[in-house]
């Protein structure tokens, strides 16, 4: 390996440091760096300028190449992952090739992590040096240009997944949108109102639900999850396990007749879309307005799964002879180019909290199963009424229960507020019991939002600031008899309250679906700690991923509401679109290579690659690596034991340079 | 610069020809690798956090922890770091499905030759850090500085400079 001190010819260079306004001349002496920098060998031009990615910056880049005759381009400035690329850009327009160039982290990897002015400047010298020393060994590279499949992949039929398909679809594009469960819907499906305007949720989403199954660039898949994702942006393989709904879907027409004539004469298996609080039959549809509205049979309950030995009442019933017993699981395969997420969110299991009493006393309830009490179409037809049929004449609603709480989860939920304050309207309205909640904050940060809560107030609903200690059924006074008490400290009046109610609505908090880890592992994306798919970036690129062409929206990214859902949901659409309207991506030309002559044909690498990128040539007896199947990773090369595979952009020469330069005093 | 290192260290123990008496210590210098994916994505979440840590650790960045060669490690140490930092992807989150599998065998056998070679066990490190995980950078990274400042210089280029001159007394 040649030394770059040694190397003849040695490339002009030119060093560009960046202030970044004071995040970075703050913590590190720019202008020491810059000397220091401009007294290296080979560099021909060494600068420190105030923002080097606005435009003037890019221009002084672009005119000192020309000028100068620079070859190699070295900027410290941020992350490689947020500007790589707008240096690469300003390369190009001097004339330089892109890969020419090397970025150094210095502000996210030095100047805000330390705290020491001397130091943190010395470290940014080190830095430096290195990627002065490493460009000496760049090469001329192209990006790899590769076609796009036309098609997405929307994964989850809830809200962002309805509103990410329909804005595809509508731009002509064809979407594929799978769905877990029966129908689609999701969540919003359940709730009766939605906050704060009031509006029907049924109203507003089930005319999106029949546009996404009657849109013809739509195939609509329920019942149906994602197992595998295999290829890269632009080209996903993406395998779909149709699980057996034992119904023919294509001769369904959800006229239900088969659910009347079920041998089952009552509904007596819990509804999970009721929330347990209604009873359905082995043979069932989850909602009127499902959709599709195909009807299901649960092999779990249903008799002739069990014995064989039913009267079949349902088949004779259906004069269209979709009922299939035989129907198996199926698995598909589809090409697409870019993949939309939207796999929404999971509740708190109130039972993490014990002393709430959820499933222990009768009249504890969560938001979800009010959400279906209170709507016309649940399981009461509306009407507020507890497990033992009473009506009650207090409610209280307990705000953030598994949200901002170090024992549970941390994080605010950000809509169990709003949904609180619309539930203590609807209860109020539906059965004119006396309301209470019990909060910590009223956060009511939307359109509209606070305007709401105070038409609560003046509805005569009761607000009591404090964390509930507990709900108990020990009675201390006649009054608490056979009622549930809440132990509170109102910390507004500055004693310790108990409450008497008849039902107690528990506000839980929104966390990552109890998949989110498999998931986010199928698709090669990431999550935060607390569970949900990390964005690229939390302000630039929020509907983004790590891995290009998947892309996220809605609750399975962090907690959010309807409005900020159906934004995200767009902006997730636009993305996909961008990119498959392209009809290419160009790829980062980081792939391995075998040098023939050096390659003693030892076929160490072949099964180290996970993409098997790498054969053996039978005849020449050398590994070959397939251009269009490597990623990059560099495995091989490290592996390689005559040193004979080598790596775009991260290639021996440049690694050992760095090391070299990190290093040297 | 040499791929085919032929000096490779041999002696036991860390004793140091500055210990008894002489200029305090610098301070040590640590090289890292960190794979892009996780491990670097971590470290700009830690600076976008504005988390705090020591500001001896100076990074390199490769795609993946299964691109860093023992040799990388090696050339480092031999240059004269106190400490190799190894980052990659938690088991089963590697961004290219199972690089860090390999990293793992291969660090492992690393780390046996190392301590043969005299170089502590907590002079070279493997972690696994997620993108999500800045704060564990921060502990990851105070916690090795420690360690190392501990165990005062390695200097191996010094070492290598006796060890020759022990050679030509032996020609």
């Amino acid at each position: 390996m040649e030394h770059p001190q040694e190397k003849n010819g040695r490339p002009r260079i030119g060093f560009y440091i960046c202030h970044c306004g004071s995040n970075i001349a703050s913590m590190i002496d720019v202008a020491e760096v810059q000397q220091y920098i401009a007294a290296l060998p080979g560099v021909k031009v060494s600068r420190d300028y105030k923002y080097m990615c606005s435009d003037p910056g890019q221009e002084m880049i672009a005119q000192d190449i020309r000028e100068h005759k620079l070859e190699r381009l070295v900027v410290a400035a941020c992350s490689p992952n947020l500007h790589e690329e707008t240096f690469r850009k300003a390369a190009v327009k001097g004339g330089l090739n892109a890969f020419y160039f090397q970025m150094v982290n210095i502000r996210e990897h030095a100047a805000w992590v330390h705290t020491d002015r001397r130091s943190a400047t010395e470290k940014t010298k080190d830095l430096a040096r290195a990627a002065v020393y490493r460009v000496h060994f760049h090469k001329a590279l192209e990006k790899r240009q590769v076609p796009v499949s036309p098609e997405v992949l929307v994964v989850g039929g809830g809200i962002a997944g309805i509103h990410a398909a329909l804005t595809l679809a509508n731009a002509g594009k064809k979407v594929t949108l799978v769905e877990r469960e029966a129908t689609i819907g999701g969540h919003m499906a359940m709730f009766d109102k939605t906050f704060p305007t009031l509006d029907c949720a049924a109203c507003i989403l089930t005319p999106k639900m029949s546009a996404v199954k009657s849109h013809p660039n739509i195939t609509l898949w329920t019942y149906s999850e994602v197992v595998q994702v295999e290829g890269y942006v632009g080209n996903y393989k993406v395998t779909v396990k149709r699980k057996p709904r034992y119904i023919k879907e294509d001769l369904c027409v959800g006229c239900m007749e088969c659910i009347d004539a079920c041998v089952f004469k009552e509904p007596k298996f819990s509804d999970k879309f009721n929330q347990g609080l209604g009873k359905r039959k082995p043979i069932y549809i989850d909602f009127p307005q499902a959709t599709p509205k195909v009807v299901l049979i649960d092999p779990q309950t249903c008799i002739q799964f069990k014995t064989g030995k039913c009267k079949k009442t349902c088949v004779e019933s259906c004069d269209r002879e979709a009922i299939d017993f035989a129907q198996k699981e199926e698995m598909r395969e589809l090409q697409v180019g870019a993949i939309v997420l939207a796999t929404g969110f999971k509740t708190f299991d109130a039972k993490r909290e014990p002393h709430y009493g959820y499933g222990r006393y009768p009249g504890v309830f969560t938001a979800l199963e009010i959400e279906r009490l209170v709507n016309a179409s649940g399981p009461t037809a509306g009407e507020v009424v507890g497990r033992d049929g009473k009506h009650p004449r207090a409610v209280g609603i307990i705000h953030c229960v598994g949200s901002r709480d170090e024992k549970t989860n941390k994080w605010c939920s950000r809509v169990c507020c709003m949904y609180s304050l619309k539930l203590a309207h609807l209860i109020q309205e539906h059965s004119g019991a006396e309301v209470y909640n019990f909060y910590i904050d009223m956060r009511a940060p939307g359109k509209a939002y606070e305007e709401f809560y105070d038409k609560l107030l003046a509805e005569g609903v009761h607000f009591v600031r404090g964390r509930v200690a507990e709900v108990t059924d020990w009675a201390m006074t006649p009054e608490e008899e056979g009622r549930l008490v809440l132990r509170v400290e109102d910390t507004l009046a500055g004693f310790v309250r108990r409450i008497p109610v008849d039902m107690v609505v528990l506000s839980t908090g929104l966390e990552p679906q109890a998949d989110a880890q498999a998931v986010r592992r199928c698709f090669n994306i990431g999550c935060g700690s607390e569970g949900f798919f990390q964005e690229r970036h939390p302000k630039l690129a929020p509907v983004n991923t790590f891995t290009d062409g998947i892309f996220i929206a809605g609750a399975c990214q962090a907690p959010k509401d309807i409005p900020d859902t159906v934004a995200q949901a767009g902006a997730a659409a636009a993305e996909a679109l961008v990119l498959i309207d392209s009809g290419h991506v160009e790829l980062e030309p980081n792939t391995s290579y075998v040098v023939e002559e050096e390659c003693s044909g030892c076929k160490s690498c072949v099964p180290l690659c996970p993409y098997t990128a790498i054969s053996f040539d039978g005849e020449k007896k050398k590994a070959m690596i397939n251009e269009v199947l490597c990623k990059g990773c560099g495995v091989c090369v490290a592996a390689c034991p005559s040193g004979s595979i080598r790596q775009n952009l991260f290639d021996d020469d440049e690694i050992f340079s760095e090391i070299e330069g990190v290093m040297a005093k | 610069m040499n791929k085919n290192s032929e000096s490779v260290p041999s002696g036991k123990g860390e004793s140091l020809p500055s210990r008894h008496g002489g200029p305090m210590p610098a301070e040590p210098k640590i090289v890292a690798f960190f794979c892009n994916w996780c491990t670097y994505t971590a470290a700009d979440l830690a600076g976008v956090s504005r988390l705090k840590y020591a500001p001896n650790v100076r990074v390199i960045r490769v795609m993946c922890s299964g691109r860093v060669d023992p040799q990388f490690v090696l050339d480092a140490f031999a240059r004269g770091a106190d400490g190799v930092l190894l980052g990659g992807c938690h088991p089963g989150d590697c961004h290219y499905a199972e690089g860090n599998y390999k990293t793992l065998r291969r660090m492992r056998m690393l780390a046996r030759m190392l301590k043969d070679m005299g170089i502590h066990d907590g002079r070279f490190r493997l972690e696994w850090i997620s993108g999500a995980e800045g704060d564990k950078v921060k502990a990851v990274v105070n916690d090795m500085t420690a360690k190392v400042r501990a165990l005062g210089p390695l200097n191996m280029p010094d070492r290598f400079k006796e060890w020759d001159k022990e050679m030509v007394h032996a020609r």
